[in-house]
């Protein structure tokens, strides 16, 4: 008999998959800044602390380096932990810990450890945070060696992401965009996982294969209703973890529509878009394509306070519709 | 050795704490010990000048007794981590000198299958989690090490081992206090030799010795003569005791110095031959230590001379290994990025 669905939202999704990791395994703690009493900036621990204790709920104090090295030497030497981020900016102050120990630590010694960490990154504009509270950062630790890096877009797979995270035996970061922690979608009730290194395609079409990370898969298929009622018909692929990237899923999409448009709301240059096109371009799927690939990337600025200037600086609805548009139509 | 100890009879408690603590036997083990250190930094340099070995490394040549005299109390299943000069705390852990010159030799058989080499030497069987190309790098990592430990009440005790540029990185700072609110059973072990590369402690450091810095993070600070094996393996025996009681943990500063340059790219500009020579004449670690050994009669010229050709002739065989050991597959470079699922 199938788990019985509820509707929850993605910040309740992940407390939830926190608590039944938590419940079935002694070695699973959470550690982060306000993460107990407060429930965390976000509030996705909420009340977890009194279900669980200050020894598993534990809040440390502001210190991003050490506390991401004390996760790493916990993870190191039998414990699971899961370290929360309050913003994912703050990975630039733990970023030693992140990059030259979790995601190498295996490597350096031949093999003799496993990393099993996991890390949330509260991540994304849309808040009237500004410059330091607002980015995506998330090409930066996909672009190391020895992570995991995933995106989930749902609450769906935001919980069963983060249950494949905690099982997986190396340190695998999840960005989790703030906008989306609101968002309600369908859950199942008890434990499952949604498999790390696998996209998805949340909705099938012909004309056009759109790439999208996080918050954009759902303005991308807000986009694709749009143009259904113009007869362009999107595909649309939820890529859910940037690496280990699922290459073939987006190939074969792109074999399928002739053409591809990449959505992703971190600064455009030297982004995962620009990783899906060379990789398209190196691939089978190069002598189908039918128009240049079109990226959809933030603006080359940092995040602005005006909330104008910050919507502008990121993909919007509208600006997937006229690219998909476009391209559909031949017009690039 | 930390389990075995002899009875104290009263005319003995005028002695140092190690020969209150220890067995003649076990005395002469840590003799040997530190002439393995030496003796294998020797060994590993010789190496490097003949090309048999590549990369850089950093020696810990006249840090013997800092590295054994912390490791001789802890206990096999205690944890370490360690720095770029890590040679001497591998060795003082228990591991085998053949696996750590087949690291060096960048070969299958190193402790890292000729991932890691120096900078990255580790032991995990003996429970040293590794050497660190980061400065501090491994001081947050000891203390989640620690934290595991309370968390699963397994009794061990970690000892995480920096130099004193190490003081002045943010990770020190934090490190220390998060072992200290959450009273985990850890000993930082500040090994001075008075230069971060080339740049003094006088020059780096705002506080006169780095144990000062103890006061802050609300724990004990030690300072120790780092050339006295004696005095050094009491502070790590006390504080070891205080962290597994649940007391939480101690900052020891081991004052001490390194013969060598920091790498092997060092000209020596920033301090002249006759400080060097002065601490080799006078201060030497080993030496110090054999002398204190002939005075309580726990060994003789003969045995010394036996410690160091049994030293010898283990070189010598771990050199040997090293050379003969087969070098990794190029086929074989993309393992242990990630652990394989079977």
């Amino acid at each position: 008999m199938d788990a019985a669905v509820r509707e929850l939202s993605y910040a309740q999704a992940i407390q939830e998959a926190m608590a039944l990791a938590m419940e079935a395994d002694d070695r699973v703690f959470l550690m982060g800044e306000d993460i107990g009493v407060y429930g965390g900036a976000f509030q996705v621990t909420g009340d977890l602390v009194e279900r669980f204790g200050t020894d598993r709920v534990m809040d440390t104090p502001i210190s991003e380096l050490g506390g991401a090295g004390v996760a790493v030497g916990a993870a190191v030497t039998g414990m699971r932990p899961i370290f929360e981020f309050q913003f994912s900016d703050f990975a630039t102050l733990g970023m030693e810990q992140i990059v030259n120990q979790a995601a190498k630590m295996r490597f350096m010694l031949g093999g003799e450890v496993s990393v099993p960490l996991v890390m949330r990154f509260p991540a994304g504009s849309g808040t009237g945070a500004a410059a330091q509270h607002s980015q995506s950062l998330e090409a930066w630790l996909g672009h190391v060696p020895g992570l995991k890096v995933i995106q989930p877009a749902t609450p769906h797979d935001a919980k069963g992401m983060l249950l494949a995270a905690v099982a997986d035996p190396d340190p695998v970061m999840i960005f989790e965009h703030k906008l989306l922690y609101k968002m309600k979608g369908p859950v199942p009730e008890g434990h499952y996982t949604v498999p790390i290194g696998k996209a998805e395609i949340c909705r099938a079409g012909r004309d056009l294969t759109v790439v999208a990370t996080s918050i954009m898969v759902h303005k991308a298929l807000e986009a694709a209703e749009t143009l259904a009622g113009e007869g362009i018909d999107i595909e649309v692929v939820d890529l859910r973890t940037i690496r280990p990237m699922d290459k073939q899923t987006v190939i074969d999409s792109v074999m399928k529509t002739s053409k591809l448009l990449c959505v992703y709301e971190a600064v455009k240059t030297l982004g995962i878009g620009a990783e899906v096109s060379a990789m398209i371009a190196e691939s089978e799927a190069f002598d189908y394509l039918d128009a240049p690939i079109v990226r959809l990337g933030g603006a080359e600025t940092p995040i602005p306070y005006n909330p104008d200037l910050e919507k502008a600086t990121v993909p919007q609805v509208p600006d997937i519709v006229a690219a998909a548009r476009d391209l559909a139509k031949g017009v690039r | 050795m930390a389990t075995a100890r002899k009875a104290i009879s009263p005319e003995q408690t005028n002695q140092p704490f190690a020969y209150r603590q220890y067995s003649p036997e076990q005395l002469r083990d840590v003799l040997y010990k530190m002439y393995l250190i030496r003796r294998f930094e020797e060994g590993a340099e010789d190496s490097y000048m003949r090309g048999l070995i590549h990369g850089t490394m950093h020696l810990s040549i006249g840090q013997e007794a800092s590295a054994v005299g912390i490791c001789t109390p802890l206990n096999e299943d205690d944890q370490i981590t360690s720095t770029h000069r890590g040679h001497g705390h591998c060795i003082a852990k228990g591991a085998d000198v053949k696996r750590m010159f087949a690291e060096f030799f960048g070969k299958t058989t190193g402790y890292c299958k000729g991932r890691g080499g120096s900078m990255h030497i580790a032991d995990v069987a003996k429970g040293n989690l590794g050497a660190n190309g980061i400065v501090a790098g491994g001081i947050p990592i000891a203390v989640g090490a620690a934290l595991s430990a309370k968390r699963m009440k397994t009794g061990k005790v970690v000892v995480s081992f920096f130099g004193d540029g190490a003081n002045n990185e943010g990770a020190f700072h934090e490190a220390l206090n998060m072992a200290s609110i959450w009273k985990l059973p850890v000993i930082f072990v500040c090994e001075n030799n008075g230069y971060g590369m080339s740049t003094s402690t006088e020059r780096s450091t705002a506080v006169k010795n780095i144990a000062d810095r103890a006061a802050a993070y609300s724990m004990p600070g030690v300072i120790v003569d780092g050339n006295n094996f004696s005095e050094v393996a009491e502070a790590s025996h006390i504080a070891a005791e205080r962290a597994r009681a649940g007391e939480g943990p101690t900052l020891i500063e081991s004052k001490t110095y390194r013969y060598r340059g920091h790498s092997k790219s060092d000209r020596n500009r920033y301090r002249t031959k006759e400080e060097i020579e002065d601490w080799m004449s006078n201060r030497d670690p080993i030496m110090l230590f054999e002398t204190e050994l002939k005075e309580f009669g726990i060994i003789d010229d003969k045995g010394i001379e036996a410690v160091r050709e049994a030293v010898k002739q283990e070189i010598a065989a771990g050199i040997e290994f090293a050379k003969v050991s087969p070098a990794p597959e190029l086929g074989d470079l993309g393992r242990y990025v990630y652990t394989e699922v079977a």
